[in-house]
């Protein structure tokens, strides 16, 4: 069977943003930007489907800027067969995306689409459970354990409560929580070799698809800061602060 | 203008985050239709009824609604969200309503405003990106809004309400999906979501034996719920409901305790809208530090059993 993984490009997790002087959006020029964590694990997983026989295709999607391509470069380089580019500079809202992405998943009819449970800048964990609906599949979102069997895919979720497994009929839609796996690293010779897999070019207007944003961001701005508070010397202290000057205990 | 409130329950009881969400409605304006889809939910739709500022009560009752499927679940309420031709259909950003929501919105063609915290006006919202390191304005162009509302954002609405209770015919079940098992977190602890104290470890711990060790004495003497950083889950000190952050849970506690916690931005995005923070670490340098009300540097392992016998 054959595995899509779509693939955000998004800010690495490690940098802190900053709002544009005019407060009009997030100032991502001339920062790091990386692979979406969830999405890295949900490229791991798929690896791991296909090392274990169970899938015989991965192919990558990634949906935005010309420099998504090196988001796409690293997950061939971390061993999927293929990739997709669907190019545009309009600003993607989940809603498109899951639209891309079905136009995509009709066109390719893979069996399990593995997307990240949210990503780390609009933070919308939507896509996943909107390309589902889209398709009429069902889905099985912030997974921790995936096994596939007899076309069925036996997903542990990570729920509020603690954990719940779920059984879906396939062709269906995974989105991937932190402990599903730990990503692999790609290696030098890995990087070449990914240079050389093949990578497509589409535009939304090729799928049909209209990408035209819902929602308008308004304003951007950093939350009040938290000022900085004060350090004591021992637990004693600690007890008298919290019982005579916060009065929460 | 009237909102549809998709109730989460346990079909005993309703869940806390409900109350949350239904502030949020009252701030949009209009008349509150909440629904209740469930298995033997008649209590939770009773509760839901006593609810100040409800005007209606929507119970699907089937077998087919016990597990919350988000399939299911999504079918019925696009089809009621059609019929009663609601400009607002609301749900807890929690794992249940970030799991049916947005499936919703795209049945819907309508795009989903995930995790508002405030309220400005019908179509304008409030939402934290960037791991709470921002927030958002944003405005929906869309005939209806699909929200989920961030439950820390907005103080629980009251009691007071009799609102009538209409049964609703069940939607399809559409069999794709199924529950196989349940593993819960049996605590008699307070929900960490909506515990008064939140007691935090994370990987300074050392381990999962020390982490019960030291620190239940002393959530059991403050009534705490306890919490975790992804690296004690990772680790397997707690099950991964313990975590709070960014992708974890999102607590706003009147006192919140950290124990061998980095303070990551990670971590930070799911707890400083707390009241009052204490941070407990060894490294001076730690930036849990920054966001702490008090601040003690100390090796948790001698202050811990201190501030138990202390309280
Ligand atoms: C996509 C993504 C999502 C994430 N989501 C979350 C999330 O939701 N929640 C979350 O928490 N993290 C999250 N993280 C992880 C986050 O970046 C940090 O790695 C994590 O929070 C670190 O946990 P920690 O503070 O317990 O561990 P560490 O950073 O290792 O800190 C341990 C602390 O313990 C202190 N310590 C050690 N021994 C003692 C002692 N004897 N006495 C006192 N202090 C001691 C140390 O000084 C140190 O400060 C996420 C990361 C990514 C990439
Ligand atoms: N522009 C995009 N290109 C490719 N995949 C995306 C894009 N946006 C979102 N996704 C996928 O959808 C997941 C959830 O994103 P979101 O709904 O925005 O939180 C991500 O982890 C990706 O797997």
């Amino acid at each position: 069977m054959k595995i899509l993984v779509p693939v955000k490009r998004v800010i690495d997790y490690n940098v802190r943003p900053r709002v544009k002087a005019d407060g009009s959006a997030v100032d991502l020029a001339n920062v790091k930007m990386a692979m979406n964590p969830f999405d890295e694990i949900a490229v791991e997983e798929a690896m791991r489907l296909k090392e274990a026989g169970i899938a015989t295709e991965v192919v990558v999607v990634s949906c935005g800027l010309p420099a998504c391509q090196e988001t796409l470069r690293t997950a061939l380089a971390l061993g999927a067969d293929r990739a997709i580019l669907v190019e545009t500079d309009v600003e993607l809202q989940p809603l498109a995306v899951a639209k891309l992405l079905k136009a995509l998943a009709v066109q390719e009819a893979p069996q399990l689409v593995i997307l990240g449970k949210q990503a780390i800048d609009d933070d919308s964990s939507q896509t996943g459970q909107m390309l589902a609906a889209l398709m009429g599949w069902p889905q099985a979102v912030f997974a921790s354990k995936v096994t596939v069997v007899d076309g069925k895919a036996k997903v542990a979720r990570e729920v509020d409560g603690g954990t719940e497994t779920l059984e879906v009929s396939l062709p269906a839609v995974v989105t991937t929580d932190l402990r599903l796996n730990e990503p692999r690293y790609a290696t030098l010779p890995n990087i070449m070799k990914a240079k050389k897999k093949p990578l497509v070019t589409v535009k939304p207007a090729d799928l049909g698809v209209d990408v035209a944003p819902r929602l308008a961001t308004l304003k951007v701005a950093e939350p009040a800061k938290r000022k900085a508070g004060a350090m004591v010397a021992d637990v004693a202290a600690l007890v008298d602060k919290l019982k005579n000057e916060a009065k929460v205990i | 203008m009237a909102i549809l409130l998709i109730a989460e329950h346990d079909n005993a009881r309703l869940k806390a985050a409900t109350l949350n969400t239904l502030t949020a409605a009252a701030k949009i304006g209009g008349d509150i239709h909440v629904l209740v889809a469930g298995s033997g939910c008649g209590p939770a739709a009773d509760a839901a009824a006593r609810l100040a500022g409800v005007a209606k009560v929507l119970v699907a009752d089937a077998a087919h609604y016990g597990d919350q499927l988000a399939e299911n679940l999504a079918a019925l309420v696009v089809a009621t969200a059609q019929a009663g031709g609601y400009s607002h259909v609301l749900a807890a950003a929690s794992s249940q309503g970030k799991n049916f929501m947005p499936r919703v919105a795209a049945l819907l063609d309508v795009a989903q405003v995930s995790d508002i915290v405030a309220v400005e006006s019908a179509d304008t919202f409030v939402r934290p990106i960037y791991a709470g390191n921002i927030l958002a304005t944003v405005k929906s162009a869309d005939a209806v809004k699909v929200i989920t509302v961030r439950p820390t954002g907005f103080d629980a609405a009251g009691e007071g309400g009799s609102a009538p209770v209409e049964a609703l015919a069940a939607g399809p079940d559409l069999g794709i999906s199924k529950v196989v098992s349940r593993e819960l977190t049996v605590s008699a602890r307070p929900e960490l979501g909506a515990a008064k104290v939140v007691v935090s470890g994370g990987r300074g711990l050392g381990s999962g034996e020390n982490y019960h060790k030291l620190l239940e004495p002393l959530a059991d003497k403050l009534g705490a719920a306890l919490g975790a950083s992804r690296a004690a889950v990772d680790a397997g000190f707690v099950p991964n409901d313990y975590q709070v952050g960014q992708t974890g849970k999102i607590v706003a506690p009147q006192l919140y305790i950290a124990v061998g916690i980095s303070g990551a931005i990670q971590h930070l995005a799911g707890m400083k809208e707390s009241k009052v923070i204490v941070a407990i670490n060894k490294d001076p340098e730690a930036p849990i530090f920054q966001v702490a009300d008090y601040g003690l540097v100390a090796d948790l392992f001698t202050a811990i059993p201190e501030l138990t016998a202390a309280l």
